[in-house]
């Protein structure tokens, strides 16, 4: 029996570039074919050339840039926000027991809610503009970043922090030289979930929160009015970006935690 | 799920941290029980102040005392056990769904090498658009009944699921396989006695994100597209402007998700009892 065994996803993508064509490029055409031989309900299954085109036509009125713009725009601001925040409590309840004692119980009986409950609530409070929708984004990336930031403070190395204070470090000197560096690695990882949450979040507050310009609303559009191509558009859309963002976020955190190699 | 292995192993390592400041002692397990409830106490006084002075109007900060008169009307008229069964409901069939097929494909790309060159790129690319990327596709293909809330949630457990066991079946060790060829296993006993039990840790980390995924969604269709469901009790009360209703019903949400957490890990804990390891946590550390 032969078991496919250390291999890394890249590697393989690498190596079977052929074979990754296959799948796709058979259900394309087949998808096309059955679409035009009048195989399937058309209006559900549109054929891909006429995604293509609703891709080409809504990139000329500019369907797709303002509302890419948009979406990201409220992504980033809000998993920024959310990060800052995060690091800032997984810190303090990291480095102090005391403030783990007061803030942890709260902190996870509040994770447990489905997160997108608190959507309901927070229009009543926040209106259903863009500051309730950012504040939403903010508390999608919070929750990962808060939980890593904590555990990476938390498996500092006590031996770093003994000579630290060997040299007669300050506390906030240990804390920056020592604490935040060793923990960077956990916070790194936290931030890459936090975006992912934080796109997944953008999403569904486009979704549940009036509508403004966005990749979400472009599909609410796309299915209220049942222009199947619009919506496909909109999924490849939504997957790139949330692909892209991954992407980018490893690149950026193999660079920047480079120097503890 | 993270936290629940540092409670354990930090407890040692932390303590480099926590004994820079060794003049605070630390606190006895009753006393860290009373800092525990002092920020929900706090935030408690403060809503029941604000409510009483009526700092901002009934209607969008209602008082404690009528959200948790709203939840024991709720309970004892049944009508929260309903919305409960319809929402566990949906989680347990998509999530049977789900679960099932992700693991059979997960299980055959990872048994067969040529299978996973073709079959894993679409997969992967696929996986790559979140689950409430698909929502409106799925609305328009499969109405608002329930089949599409099956569909959703057996969508959001299918890719975890997958991943996991392909990544388990993957890491069974070089070790255990080359026993195998010792002892002549034929495939079949290779595959139950080996392959299947070290697959098992791997394949509980894939059900848990599966089934916290497939919640969430759940929750975030009900929202939407619903007429039952604890989803749709929240926007109900929204619509209805009752905001005890939804604040209920929102507690009621992260109550299902404790138990989902809570319940997940005794279940893996019991599961795996019989690895060495797993008497030591090892079982939870494979669900970080």
């Amino acid at each position: 029996m032969s078991i496919a065994r250390d291999r890394k996803p890249g590697v393989i993508r690498v190596a079977g570039l052929s074979h990754a064509y296959v799948l796709p490029l058979v259900l394309i055409v087949a998808w096309e074919l059955s679409t035009r031989l009048g195989l399937v309900n058309t209006r559900l299954l549109v054929p891909p050339t006429r995604v293509l085109a609703a891709a080409w036509r809504e990139l000329q009125q500019g369907g797709i840039v303002a509302p890419l713009a948009a979406s990201l725009g409220r992504d980033l601001g809000g998993a920024a926000l959310g990060s800052l925040l995060g690091v800032l409590v997984g810190s303090i309840m990291g480095v102090s027991r005391r403030w783990e004692h007061v803030l942890g119980p709260s902190f996870h009986a509040a994770k447990q809610v489905a997160i997108f409950a608190w959507i309901p609530l927070m229009s009543v409070w926040l209106g259903t503009g863009e500051l309730a929708k950012v504040v939403f984004i903010a508390l999608s990336a919070f929750y990962p970043v808060a939980l890593n930031t904590f555990e990476g403070v938390r498996s500092v190395s006590p031996a770093h922090v003994e000579v630290a204070r060997v040299f007669s470090f300050t506390r906030a000197q240990v804390f920056r030289r020592v604490v935040l560096p060793g923990a960077a690695p956990s916070i790194a990882t936290g931030v890459k979930l936090g975006l992912v949450y934080a796109w997944l979040g953008t999403i569904g507050a486009e979704y549940l929160l009036a509508a403004a310009p966005g990749i979400g609303n472009l599909m609410i559009d796309g299915r209220e009015s049942f222009q199947m191509d619009k919506v496909l558009l909109g999924v490849i859309i939504v997957g790139a970006v949330g692909f892209a963002i991954s992407a980018l976020a490893t690149s950026l955190e193999t660079r920047l935690l480079r120097w503890r190699a | 799920m993270v936290q629940a292995i540092s409670a354990y192993k930090l407890d040692e390592t932390g303590r480099g941290i926590a004994s820079a400041r060794a003049r605070w002692r630390l606190p006895s397990s009753a006393g860290r029980y009373a800092l525990g409830t002092l920020l929900p106490l706090g935030l408690l006084g403060l809503w029941a102040l604000a409510a009483e002075r009526a700092w901002a109007p009934a209607q969008i900060l209602p008082p404690p005392r009528l959200v948790l008169g709203t939840i024991i009307e709720l309970v004892s008229s049944g009508e929260l056990l309903n919305n409960y069964l319809i929402s566990l409901g949906r989680v347990a069939g998509g999530f049977a769904v789900g679960a099932t097929l992700g693991a059979l494909l997960g299980g055959a790309m990872g048994l067969s090498p040529r299978l996973e060159k073709y079959l894993f790129p679409s997969f992967n690319a696929l996986s790559q658009v979140p689950v409430l990327g698909w929502l409106p596709l799925a609305m328009m293909v499969f109405g608002i009944g329930e089949s599409l809330k099956i569909v959703i949630i057996a969508q959001a457990s299918l890719v975890p699921v997958a991943v996991n066991v392909l990544g388990g079946i993957r890491r069974v060790p070089a070790q255990y396989l080359e026993v195998a060829r010792v002892f002549e296993l034929t495939r079949g006993q290779l595959l139950r006695r080996v392959v299947l039990p070290a697959t098992v840790p791997s394949l509980f980390v894939g059900v848990r994100y599966g089934l916290t995924l497939g919640w969430l969604s759940l929750v975030t269709v009900e929202l939407l597209a619903s007429s039952e469901g604890l989803g749709f009790l929240i926007v109900w009360g929204r619509q209805l402007f009752q905001l005890d209703l939804v604040l209920a019903a929102i507690v009621s949400v992260g109550v299902v998700g404790l138990l989902l957490d809570k319940g997940l890990a005794l279940l893996e804990a019991r599961l795996l009892r019989w690895r060495p390891e797993a008497s030591w946590g090892g079982g939870k550390a494979a669900a970080s």
